[in-house]
């Protein structure tokens, strides 16, 4: 096996980057794929939580670089997909515990022995952002269509533009489609037009997301969330399908049913 | 949104996006509107040492191409003819 190393980033915190990565890393694991999650953010690590592996974590990302286990032995298998792993960070370090090199080598370990190596890069654009790029083949921006997370956004992208690393691709997370037919909340195309990246994913906001996160389940595991569908359908671009952008068509034609009964 | 506008019926996104528009080619090049009006003003000093120009008349932008950007300077020129008066 020859893991793809994807970072998932986005300048601002609060966009979804956690969730993403948790419902990209189940989607990819249930299509059989054997994938591992590093949670980058040392000293606010979150992504034990939202895939509800926060009990089984004994050893971390800083106890692998500092030597005190092996790499396998930090791997947290999830409870419902065997193939399925996360990389917890270290909660009472600093984040100057890693660095990009220690990345890159940690990756290479995995490179060998997955197919996708999924790593959840901490807000902000220092230290912990910089480890999270390093050994990225890919990097997904996540944004909300909202003023300081396009703005932020597009600084990462200008980042990852002087780093000379290929271009990022866009999540547009938390799209409610009634505010932009409103004329409310700026749409795909203002997204686009402003960053003017290659969009991979729209997903809507959706309450369901809050919801599998207070159970730690995440949502596209089960049932039929539109943004669980619409993380699947991330994943399955990631792998290199075409795939066509259905949601918001969806709402939009079941919203106008909704709106036609009213009358 | 200004008591106007929302007479207009103007919509928020599209504040959004012309904001956006000009924070991000702002932070890209990192050139603030004051250092951009500097440069307008000496541009011209410049120019009208040599030609004739009606200052009134210049245009002085960033503009975004994809994710670069770029300073288009349009100044039409007086025709000869009228100098002399």
């Amino acid at each position: 096996m020859t893991a793809k190393i994807v970072t998932i980033s986005s300048g601002k915190g609060g966009v979804g980057k956690t969730t993403t990565v948790a419902n990209l890393a189940v989607a990819l694991a249930s299509e059989g794929k054997k994938v591992v999650c590093i949670d980058g953010d040392i000293g606010l690590r979150n992504l034990d939580v939202v895939m509800g592996l926060e009990n089984r974590i004994v050893y971390d990302i800083v106890d692998i670089v500092e030597g005190r286990c092996k790499t396998r032995q930090a791997m947290i298998r999830d409870k419902r997909l065997p193939d399925l792993f996360l990389i917890p960070a270290a909660q009472t370090r600093d984040k100057n515990a890693v660095s990009p090199s220690d990345m890159i080598r940690l990756c290479d370990e995995l490179r060998a022995e997955v197919d996708w190596v999924l790593i959840d890069s901490p807000a902000g654009i220092e230290r912990g952002f910089r480890n999270a790029i390093a050994p990225a083949d890919r990097v997904l921006i996540v944004t909300n269509p909202e003023m300081s997370a396009v703005r932020d956004a597009d600084r990462v992208i200008g980042l990852l533009e002087a780093e000379e690393k290929a271009a990022p691709s866009l999540i547009l997370n938390r799209l409610n489609p009634s505010l932009v037919r409103r004329g409310d909340m700026l749409s795909v195309e203002d997204v686009y037009d402003l960053l003017r990246i290659e969009v991979i994913g729209i997903v809507p906001e959706d309450e369901n997301v809050i919801m599998a996160s207070n159970k730690g389940m995440p949502l596209t595991l089960e049932g039929k969330s539109r943004a669980g569908q619409a993380f699947r359908n991330i994943a399955r671009r990631l792998a290199g399908e075409q795939v066509p952008f259905l949601e918001l068509e969806a709402q939009n034609l079941w919203e106008r049913l909704a709106r036609l009964g009213r009358k | 949104m200004s008591f106007f506008e929302r007479l207009m019926g103007r919509k928020s996104a599209k504040s959004a996006k012309e904001r956006l528009q000009m924070v991000l080619i702002h932070d890209r090049t990192d050139l603030t509107p004051a250092i951009l009006e500097a440069l307008k003003e000496e541009l011209l000093a410049v120019i009208a040492r040599h030609v004739d120009i009606d200052p009134s008349t210049i245009r002085v932008e960033l503009e975004n191409e994809g994710r670069s950007q770029r300073l288009i300077a349009d100044i039409p020129l007086r025709p000869a003819a009228r100098r002399k008066s």
